[in-house]
């Protein structure tokens, strides 16, 4: 097997031949990564996801699945791939059981195989209780999960997953993370999700592209994008009215200090470290510390400084919005 | 461990999972079946049974006639009588009343091939549902893009053909079922059976409603297939719907119909299949008559079913 699951190579998609969507994007995910895809509304996740899944096909470039073309061996790539999409799709008048087996049919696993996977997917995702009650009924987290076995019945090598916590509660999000995990310790997958819940990213993914009108602005693991930011935040004020900026930049791995009205914004490498350095440093000169606090980067701020600040208007089509409305409306009824 | 996954979906396969899909939402759905049906039976119910047009031709419709007796000269008789013949208008008018209820039966033998208006107008209501059945049913698709569910289907290996198909197959099987109880129905209601009906008659009413079908819901899937809303080609349906309905032998003979409305029966299927059907059902088979609608309902078939598929196979990945 390559160790480069998936390979893009500038993937570009553009719509009505004037928006552009996804902007000749290039990236590798390697054999058992969770490979995050960050971005604001409308910044191209979604379509590079579709595109990869070969549901839209792209107008420049491609990519590569476990070495297959996602145009020219297509039908291959979509017997390796899984997919969970952003939208609940199945379908509501049938039951879970039958919407898995229908799954099953499309991948044209045969029933006497199909039926005993199912049944073991409903149990790993907690639903065999009500695997022969209508979708209707189900709540937005069962529904998820229910989307979650449906991705799993071929058994894909890949799994693709479209903001897969969208519109669920915080312990819904939690507990269908785990499932996810589960699923994926089970089955040794790669997976490739998009999501702008950046702590998820933060706690799942090994790494993480942000993407942001259409192109991918930085790739990494959580932790070097954070430290990319150049590391921790210590703020301190001191008892005495003198500026000690230059002797705090003479303690080892600073990197920038700002006074801010005798509050000292100090930029340091690993700060639960370089923090007593700097008190040490001060008390020895008569200096008293009255106030610190250490913050470390979040990938909020990796974000923030990566997409710009303001919010976004939906630049995504009226047919995306309208579905991920949809979706929204289901998963809270 | 194997790259390539060990399965791969037959067209067969696929086609018959997504079929049944579509079966069994529309089964559990009793209401909208019921709708369905309904429609149909209170149309047969209102147009056939209170459009009577046999009625019309009832000695009552010639209002209370008063003739006056009629008085001739006895040298017309024949032999010659002397002085004059009088004939009393009361069996005068007994007389006419007669003749134009003979000539009543007559008329509606000649005009719509079966005496009763009824029988002709219940089978015209089976090509309307199949009509209306084959347009709506493909219109799911909008839906099926609308909730994700086309995506996910397109994501996996089953072939796109079972994907466009298993629509056609849909629309088609509905419009077969509904066909069937409707002529059950009606055949309650009194519907008078050609004496020739037998039950393969029955199998050429389902390959002549197949074809339509085929071909009307191949058309209108590769209408709605690029909608991204319901309304347009809700819109479309009802904008031609009456059009078809009317400009078409199934509530009137074509042959009394002004010639530009004729030019287009002529070329409305749906003339050709209620044709096929009455052939079929009420009237004494022609079978050159019945050849000749089934070959333009395969040629319509062919042609639109080629054509949808096609573009619909165009735009199922954009």
């Amino acid at each position: 097997m390559t160790e480069e699951v998936i390979k893009a190579e500038g993937l570009t998609k553009v719509f009505n031949k004037s928006l552009v969507a996804v902007n000749h994007i290039s990236f590798t995910v390697k054999n058992g990564e969770v490979f995050g895809f960050l971005g604001p509304n409308g910044a191209g996740k979604t379509t590079t996801i579709n595109m990869l899944i070969t549901v839209l096909k792209p107008t420049e470039g491609t990519a590569s699945i476990l070495g297959y073309d996602i145009i020219k061996n297509a039908n291959t790539v979509r017997s390796l791939i899984g997919v969970v999409p952003q939208e609940y799709t199945a379908d509501e008048d049938l039951t879970g059981y039958e919407n898995i087996m229908l799954c099953a049919d499309l991948y044209g696993i045969p029933r006497k195989v199909s039926r005993k996977r199912a049944l073991e997917l409903l149990e790993l995702v907690e639903l065999t209780q009500f695997k022969d009650k209508r979708v209707e009924t189900y709540s937005g987290g069962m529904r998820r999960r229910l989307e979650l076995a449906c991705g799993l019945i071929n058994r894909p090598k890949v799994l693709f997953l479209d903001e897969p916590t969208l519109g669920l509660d915080v312990q819904t999000r939690a507990a269908t993370w785990d499932y996810i995990k589960r699923l994926k310790k089970e089955y040794g997958m790669t997976l490739f999700m998009t999501t702008h819940y950046l702590e998820e990213a933060d706690a799942l993914c090994n790494r993480i592209a942000i993407i942001d009108h259409g192109k991918i602005v930085v790739t990494g693991s959580p932790g070097e994008l954070k430290d990319s930011l150049g590391g921790d935040i210590i703020t301190l004020s001191i008892k005495e009215n003198t500026d000690v900026s230059e002797l705090i930049r003479s303690v080892g791995h600073i990197k920038e200090v700002k006074n801010e009205n005798g509050a000292y914004k100090i930029k340091a490498e690993s700060g639960e470290v370089t923090g007593p350095l700097i008190i040490e440093a001060l008390r020895r000169k008569g200096y008293t510390v009255t106030r610190l606090s250490l913050t470390e980067p979040t990938l909020n701020e990796v974000y923030m400084e990566y997409t710009g600040k303001s919010m976004r208007d939906t630049e995504e089509s009226r047919e995306a919005f309208r579905a991920h409305r949809i979706t929204l409306r289901r998963a809270r009824a | 461990m194997s790259s390539t996954n060990e399965y791969h979906p037959s067209l067969l396969r696929g086609l018959w999972a997504l079929t049944v899909r579509e079966l069994k939402k529309w089964l559990k759905d009793p209401v909208m079946l019921l709708m369905f049906v309904l429609q149909p039976v209170i149309w047969m119910g209102l147009l056939g049974k209170s459009m009577n047009i046999k009625e019309m031709f009832s000695p009552t419709s010639l209002g209370n006639l008063t003739i006056e007796n009629i008085t001739i000269p006895g040298s017309m008789v024949n032999p010659p009588v002397s002085g004059v013949v009088v004939i009393p208008g009361v069996l005068i008018a007994q007389q006419l009343q007669q003749i134009f209820s003979n000539i009543g039966t007559t008329v509606m033998q000649n005009t719509f091939g079966v005496a009763d208006y009824f029988s002709f107008m219940a089978v015209g209501m089976v090509s309307m549902i199949v009509m209306t059945t084959a347009m709506f049913s493909g219109m799911s698709i909008v839906w099926d893009r609308r909730l994700g569910f086309l995506d996910k289907v397109i994501s996996t290996p089953v072939p796109r053909t079972a994907i466009i198909f298993s629509k056609v197959l849909n629309a088609t099987l509905r419009a077969m079922f509904q066909a069937t109880i409707i002529l059950a129905l009606a055949y309650m209601f009194g519907l008078q059976l050609s004496p020739n009906f037998t039950l393969l008659n029955m199998l050429g009413v389902y390959a002549a409603i197949l074809l339509l079908g085929i071909g009307l819901s191949s058309a209108f899937l590769a209408f709605s297939i690029r909608s991204t809303r319901m309304e347009r080609p809700m819109q479309i349906v009802n904008l031609i719907m009456m059009p078809l309905m009317f400009a078409s032998n199934t509530f009137f003979p074509t042959t009394l119909m002004p010639p530009w409305i004729q030019a287009i029966a002529h070329v409305n299927p749906l003339t050709y299949l209620t044709d096929a059907l009455r052939q079929l059902i009420i009237l004494p088979l022609e079978v050159s008559v019945l050849i000749t609608d089934f070959i333009y309902l395969s040629i319509f078939a062919a042609v639109l079913s080629i054509v949808g598929i096609m573009l619909s196979w165009r735009y199922l990945t954009r």
